[in-house]
């Protein structure tokens, strides 16, 4: 929605006459629904920018959020939103900070002595209120899909560590549901951990994956299948008695992929190949 | 006669991460019908699969999750329905290592074998309803 120049003009003439009051009262508004979450003057901070900023804003002519006139204001909502989704605020929440404005507005003006003109400036104020009300909203939106978008890939980096486990042994924990995406950070991680160490054996542990599906299987064996490309061995441990029953119902063939009930059980597998290795290179001297 | 215990609960399936979730809807509803612990694993597991091959072959679609009682037994019932392309040659999809996607080809005829009562609708361009049941021992 759009002002036009007249009520525009009159917008910014209110807020600068009735400044201190509007203030004032926006500030209360828009700290009620945050029930001392965020400081008052935190909070009144936050109104009094936003009401420099919308007089400023006036000033320059814009008489909406698009355009370059409103680019200012349209930033600062945006900060506003982004710091509410960081610090756990609702989006009604956010919003609302905004949408309290038109409290103010409306009881600073003649239009809450019921004057027909002034009502109708009243009306197109609001519509513009709600603009901004709106972009904030979205603006809270995009800012939490950022948060999670950040979140999921910190928790991928962290949830896929490939550990030194023995001389020549790496291993990989998985811990969680075992996606596409995982599946693929864990298969990178593993290969560059192989020629980082110049590891011939990797141990894949799936005890803290909840459940053993078609899927998870096919990422584990073709994870196997290109470890063994680049020479090196892999056993997978974890596999718990009830996973064991479903993987055999279920049908799936784990071929000649060496598989162990515990972690321990693997290492041991491992270092007994791995002395077997040793004695077989010392017989070769 | 089999008679539903509780409220059947709803689930989308549009995201991978809905999969995850009629995992756990099942897992809960498994708990809850004392399954034991193997009998929990391969029904979450059949429904893993199938959530997946809904989302993914059906194009997404819904699952229904409810606890049954037959009066000698407790089970979990899970209906999956989608408005997909459905399934042409339903013999030849529940055959072992057909696959038209690109995994293992045993997700469909495995889940058959992890449950007990396995129920396939299909029709080819109105989409297909796979009801399983798992009952405790």
């Amino acid at each position: 929605m759009t002002l036009n120049a007249e009520q525009g003009e009159r917008l910014s003439e209110i807020l600068s006459l009735r400044s201190d009051k509007i203030a004032k009262r926006w500030a209360e508004v828009a700290a009620a629904p945050l029930k001392g979450r965020l400081s008052a003057a935190e909070s009144g901070r936050q109104t009094a920018e936003l009401q420099q900023q919308l007089q400023s804003s006036l000033k320059n002519g814009a008489l909406s959020l698009d355009g370059a006139a409103g680019a200012e204001l349209r930033a600062l909502l945006t900060e506003l939103s982004r710091d509410r989704a960081r610090q756990g605020f609702t989006a009604s929440e956010t919003a609302t900070s905004v949408f309290a404005l038109k409290t103010a507005l409306y009881e600073n003006s003649d239009a809450a002595k019921g004057k027909a003109e002034a009502l109708r400036d009243y009306v197109a104020w609001s519509e513009f209120v709600d603009e901004l009300g709106l972009f904030t909203f979205e603006a809270f939106a995009r800012a939490r899909e950022q948060i999670i978008t950040q979140q999921s890939e910190q928790l991928m980096e962290l949830s896929t560590p490939v550990v030194k486990l023995w001389e020549g042994v790496v291993a990989v924990p998985l811990v969680g549901t075992l996606d596409s995406a995982r599946a693929q950070v864990v298969m990178e991680r593993l290969l560059q951990a192989l020629v980082d160490t110049g590891s011939p054996y990797a141990i894949i542990d799936i005890t803290g994956v909840p459940s053993v599906d078609t899927q998870v299987a096919h990422h584990v064996l073709k994870t196997v299948m290109a470890a063994r490309l680049m020479g090196a061995e892999c056993i997978v441990s974890g596999i718990r008695p009830q996973i064991a029953q479903t993987i055999v119902t279920l049908g799936i063939d784990f071929g000649d992929i060496p598989t162990k009930a515990s972690l321990a059980d693997a290492l041991r597998h491992v270092i007994k190949r791995l002395s077997a290795d040793a004695r077989a290179a010392k017989r070769e001297q | 006669m089999t008679t539903v215990v509780g409220a059947a609960q709803l689930q989308a399936i549009v995201s991978d991460e809905d999969v995850v979730r009629v995992r756990q809807l099942v897992r809960t509803a498994a708990v809850t019908a004392k399954l034991s612990l193997v009998d929990q694993t391969k029904v979450v597991t059949a429904a893993s699969e199938l959530a997946r091959n809904t989302l993914v072959y059906g194009g997404g679609g819904q699952a229904e999750v409810s606890t049954v009682d037959n009066g000698a037994r407790r089970g979990v019932r899970v209906v999956f329905s989608d408005d997909g392309p459905g399934i042409a040659d339903v013999e030849l999809a529940l055959t072992d290592g057909y696959t038209s996607g690109g995994g293992l080809g045993l997700g469909l005829s495995g889940a058959r074998r992890l449950v007990e009562e396995f129920e396939l609708n299909t029709e080819v361009g109105t989409g297909t309803t796979i009801a399983i049941t798992k009952w405790a021992r």
